[in-house]
């Protein structure tokens, strides 16, 4: 610790702190461009210059000298600062004057206007009058991808978005080209970016240089209503905030959340909103002589009403990724007030042995926790496209630590080195014997982290048997002798936000019974009369026979042309819904817009269908509901919370006997922006799609 | 004036063998192992005693740089870095070493190499040296082969010697941004601190030295430290090369004591000023970031550090560049800020924005096309690039343009006059836009 006078206040801060974060803790504020807490510091914007004693007489960059630099005085006085006096004044405005004689005067135009770094700190710390008679200099705007427009006049060379992209995302594709007044921000040769975290380069530009392009022109931040909501893209939970306006959702942006997604999202989050508009189903339809026509509410439940009567108890349901536990509970109970049990929302051919306790089935060390491993295997996962903030995790830890990763499985980029040990889990096997030097490294670790992915243990190449077989061996791995009490490694990396929650709340087999696939198989023999779909898409709807499919979901994809009847439902932005992320952290989103047209809440939905075959469920309200939830599933209510599983329970799970001796891995996620039915019905993604295939064929 | 046994360089102008044949002879390499014996506090403190200070330009005391190197190696290697970058518009001094003395910079590296444990030394040599590199590169492998340096050589201190070749950028002569550029990284300047001392090339400690500052250690130690600082003023001690170009008779390179007169040094090395004292204008004292200072007051100069101190400019390198009555005093400014502007870097928002604006207006003053208080306005803009920026770059741009407001700001006044007295009906004075 050391102590420091700033503006003549003693504060006693870490001798690592700089001048700025000094400054910040005795309350000073310190304007800034350049400096970003989750960046590297460049210190050459110039705007948080300080005055200091016991240092060089002239101002100095606050965000790059630290405390221990400082000398104390003659007499072991602590070092002093000053960001109130007149050469900090000074300093300020010819630095904010030489920011903006080149910086175009078209903020009525620019879409950073309200929410710019550039604007406020010119109002705050500029002048008011302009003294250069010059031309302003003048450059050419890029193209670099779909996504993030470019109006490079207005860049102030803070670079920041460089080292995003070099240092968090990964890829060296960003660079400062040219030097002086001539240096300009550019991809080289107008290529578009490859990062699955691209967007977050809007944020973190302080001014309008870099924008998004899908939301270009559409509204201004003080218009919008802000929603604090969760992300349901993939299983990592992001958090997020939905700015709407009317019934239109504009755009998405982060939240932080140390705990998740730091202060990213990943481009699929962030760019999706357009999906939410195109292809929804925005009122009931009935298949009716093969076509299916639009019919009232009451219409449509009579007919899966009349059904289900029928049908006893040859009932199943999948859920899709994007369903919320609410309406996976609902359903659960519905189906059990006509005695079925066929319940399941995993993806066909799945492992998981959802009879085990909690820690079987999440991310034990959760994403925080990754920080902390000391070994990393990724077995059958591209963390990359399957959870870009993991990835992003990863990255961190590799780069502060530079520890060891192996990848069994697909061999892809993931923006760090790892040693590639193979494809299938005959490699695992060898692992687990402690084979290769990677074994070795492996029973040195005191954290290892195995990261199961759902290539390993839910692809229909691999069938069921293999899948539980790697979960075995990797809480085997997770689990030797070697490793640190209280660690839990064993992470289980899911790809959709429904698949905790829906494990959780047990919207699975009972008693191992028919699982998705089973029910699908069952479907197509006819000894399945009626299938729910809530919102699954991911399944084939060619094998499904001639059984009643009801699909309640939001949009017309695979599942709604498949259906018998289709019952509208709201996305994640239009519903309140508790999501359980893959480490197991309960979040609940918020409703930002209303559902379109007809559209109902989910949950809604299925408690109306349990009135019209006479057993009504007992909740009325989203309330009455939760209140069920909690009651059965205490866990489920401590908001942002995670019921941590035991190390004892994945040592239960290594004790499995090893049957499959080779089984070659899938890859779960093949188009990283065409996941769900939302990011397949929104054009931003399928440009985004389209400019990556390019892209790849290009390098191949 | 220098006697000619005082000289370092005595084959600045090369009419002796360059090679390390001729060096020997000229007393090159002679006594070197007795020197490393003696230990590196000896050396550094030998360097101290002499009073050398840099000669690139800062004037920092060279012995004390060195005594910054960690005394107890924390297992990180040091290294030397040798700044032959020489691109200070009227400096080559450095050249004339590289061409005609090397032999004396690669004894410099091995025995300042010994003064901070060094085992391996950079020489990073200007883009535009192209021969100069050759030869440097044909001394060091002589040195090698007569195993003067190297493993195992015969002074039984172990230094590898590497000669870089930059891509030339007057900023990679600023010293960090040499050592990103050494790196195959942007040669951009880097935040200090961390000085270079404690984190320096590839992030280990490292001390950079100029050319010629390295280059006269060899003749110091051999001379005796005492010979060195008798020769000067306190505080301004031991010869220096200078080099003279511009309106003078004879434009010269040439080794000198410090703390001649001007005038003397002028009239001994260069044969006068062109059309005679009256005629001098102005000078630009130490190379073109130096401020630019009248003719009458250098009159009676002294050319060392404190001497042009007092006149408030710099000595710098040693670079004069005299300007007579036959110069567009401001236009020569100008170009200096062209200069300046082209060679920013781009890195930090004052130097980046500021060196180009600072060129305009001299552009518009140089035809007198401007108001006399946008002078005031340069001035200030002068103000807010110095000691703003991350390198020195910024204070560099400034100074020129500093030095012409305080020394001829009559003669830019009677410029805008003239042009806004002859100005016509078609050719009418554009007036800044209304406040």
């Amino acid at each position: 610790m050391a102590n420091i006078k700033v503006d003549g206040q003693l504060v006693e801060v870490p001798d690592y702190y700089t001048l700025m974060q000094a400054a910040e803790a005795a309350g000073a504020e310190i304007p800034r461009f350049c400096y970003h807490e989750r960046l590297s510091v460049a210190g050459n914007c110039r705007m948080c210059l300080v005055e200091v004693k016991g240092g060089p007489p002239k101002p100095t960059a606050s965000c790059a000298m630290s405390v221990k630099d400082l000398r104390p005085g003659p007499n072991g006085e602590p070092p002093e600062m000053f960001t109130n006096t007149p050469m900090v004044k000074k300093a300020r405005e010819g630095v904010m004057e030489f920011l903006l004689i080149n910086h175009p005067l078209d903020c009525p135009i620019c879409d950073q206007g309200g929410e710019c770094d550039l604007q406020d700190q010119a109002m705050a710390y500029g002048v008011d009058k302009n003294r250069f008679a010059e031309n302003k200099r003048a450059v050419e705007d890029k193209y670099i991808g779909p996504l993030v427009k470019t109006s490079m006049n207005r860049c102030i060379h803070c670079t920041r978005c460089v080292r995003f992209t070099t240092e968090v995302a990964g890829i060296a594709e960003m660079g400062l080209l040219g030097r002086g007044e001539d240096a300009e921000i550019t991809t080289y040769l107008e290529k578009a970016l490859t990062s699955e975290l691209q967007g977050n380069v809007i944020d973190l530009c302080p001014v309008g240089a870099l924008t998004s392009k899908p939301y270009a022109f559409n509204a201004r931040p003080w218009e919008l209503v802000k929603t604090e909501s969760i992300d349901v893209m993939d299983a990592v939970g992001s958090n997020i905030r939905v700015d709407s306006r009317g019934r239109e959702v504009m755009r998405i942006l982060p939240r932080i959340n140390e705990a998740i997604n730091e202060e990213w999202i990943s481009d699929k989050t962030r760019f999706i909103w357009d999906g939410l508009k195109s292809q929804r189903l925005d009122r009931p339809y009935v298949r009716k002589s093969g076509k299916l026509q639009a019919a009232s509410w009451e219409e449509a439940l009579s007919a899966v009403a009349a059904r289900i009567k029928k049908a006893g108890n040859k009932v199943g349901a999948i859920a899709g990724d994007l369903a919320a536990v609410e309406e996976m509970y609902a359903l659960k109970a519905l189906l059990a007030s006509v005695g079925s049990g066929m319940t399941d929302v995993r993806p066909a051919m799945s492992g998981i042995d959802t009879t085990m306790p909690r820690s079987a089935y999440i991310f034990n060390p959760t994403i925080a926790g990754i920080e902390e491993a000391d070994a990393i295997v990724i077995i059958g996962a591209n963390p990359r496209k399957e959870a870009a903030l993991i990835n992003a995790r990863i990255r961190k830890t590799w780069r502060a630590k530079g520890l060891p990763i192996a990848v069994i499985g697909e061999q892809a980029d993931l923006t760090y080195s790892y040693s590639y040990l193979g494809e299938g889990l005959e490699t695992l096997a060898d692992l687990v014997a402690g084979k290769g030097s990677f074994g070795e490294i492996l029973s040195q670790a005191k954290r290892p982290l195995i990261i199961v992915g759902e290539g390993a243990v839910s692809h229909a190449k691999l069938g069921k048997q293999a899948g539980r077989d790697t979960i075995a061996m990797a809480a085997k791995l997770a689990t030797g002798a070697g490793v640190a009490e209280g660690w839990n490694g064993f992470a289980l990396l899911h790809n959709a936000a429904s698949r905790v929650g829906g494990i959780d709340i047990g919207f699975t087999p009972h008693d191992g019974g028919v699982c998705s696939a089973d029910q699908i198989v069952l479907a197509g023999k006819g000894e399945l009369d009626v299938l729910f779909l809530l919102g699954a898409d991911e399944y084939d709807t060619s094998a499904m026979g001639k059984a009643f499919v009801v699909y309640v979901g939001s949009h017309g994809d695979a599942g709604a042309h498949r259906a018998d009847v289709i019952l509208p439902a709201a996305t994640y932005t239009e519903k309140s819904g508790t999501y359980v992320n893959t480490e197991g952290r309960v979040q609940v989103t918020n409703r930002a817009v209303f559902p379109p047209g007809d559209a109902k809440e989910d949950w809604a939905i299925i408690r109306a269908l349990s009135g019209a075959i006479g057993k009504p469920l007992p909740f009325n309200s989203l309330t009455q509901l939760r209140a069920a939830i909690y009651a059965e599933f205490p866990h489920l209510a401590r908001i942002d919370q995670i019921a941590a599983g035991s190390v004892a329970d994945v040592a239960k799970l290594a004790k499995a006997a090893i049957k499959t001796k080779s089984a070659p891995y899938g890859s779960a996620v093949s188009e990283f922006y065409l996941t769900n039915p939302i990011a397949r019905s929104s054009a931003v993604m399928g440009e985004c799609a389209a400019t990556a295939a390019g892209l790849q064929q290009a390098a191949e | 004036m220098l006697a000619d046994k005082d000289r370092i360089f005595t084959n600045l102008y090369g009419q002796g063998d360059w090679g390390l044949e001729g060096a020997r002879k000229r007393g090159g390499w002679n006594g070197t192992k007795e020197f490393l014996d003696q230990g590196r506090d000896w050396i550094t403190n030998e360097v101290k005693a002499s009073g050398l200070r840099g000669r690139g330009g800062a004037g920092f005391p060279t012995g004390l740089k060195w005594s910054f190197m960690p005394k107890v190696s924390d297992g990180r290697p040091h290294y030397l870095l040798v700044n032959a970058d020489e691109s200070e518009p009227g400096t080559c001094k450095d050249r004339e070493i590289l061409r005609h003395d090397p032999h004396h910079l690669i004894e410099g590296c091995l025995i300042a190499c010994r003064a901070m444990d060094a085992h391996l030394a950079f020489i990073y040599v200007r883009g535009e040296f192209v021969r100069e590199r050759e030869r440097l590169e044909r001394a060091v492998e002589e040195a090698y082969e007569a195993k003067l340096i190297g493993k195992d050589n015969i002074h039984g201190w172990d230094l590898d010697i590497i000669v870089h070749h930059g891509a030339g950028a007057y900023i990679c002569g600023e010293e960090t941004a040499l050592m990103e550029s050494l790196e195959g990284k942007k040669g951009q300047p880097r935040l200090k601190p961390p000085f270079p001392a404690g984190m320096g090339v590839y992030g280990n400690p490292t001390t950079v030295n100029n050319v010629e500052s390295i280059a006269v250690v060899p003749e110091i130690l051999r001379r005796s430290a005492g010979w060195f600082s008798s020769i000067g003023r306190p505080n301004n001690v031991g010869t220096k090369l200078f080099m003279v170009s511009g309106h003078v008779n004879k434009p010269a390179t040439f080794e000198e004591a410090l703390g001649e007169s001007f005038k003397d040094i002028i009239e001994k090395h260069c044969g006068g000023i062109r059309g005679g004292w009256d005629n001098l204008l102005a000078v630009i004292p130490g190379g073109a970031s130096c401020p630019v200072v009248r003719g009458e007051d250098m009159m009676d100069a002294i050319m060392d550090f404190d001497g042009l101190r007092e006149k408030k400019s710099s000595f710098g390198t040693g670079g004069m560049i005299i300007m007579d009555k036959s110069t567009d005093i401001i236009k020569a400014i100008w170009r200096i800020s062209a200069f300046f502007k082209h060679e920013s870097c781009g890195q930090c928002t004052p130097c980046r924005e500021g060196t180009g604006w600072m060129m305009r207006v001299m552009e518009r003053m140089v035809e007198g096309r401007a108001q006399k208080r946008e002078i005031d306005m340069l001035f200030e803009v002068t103000k807010q690039i110095e000691g703003h920026t991350i390198c020195a770059l910024g204070d560099a741009a400034a100074w020129p343009v500093q030095g012409l407001i305080r020394n001829f700001r009559p003669t830019i006044e009677a410029r805008i006059e003239q042009y806004t007295y002859s100005s016509t009906s078609d050719g009418a004075v554009p007036s800044i836009a209304a406040e």
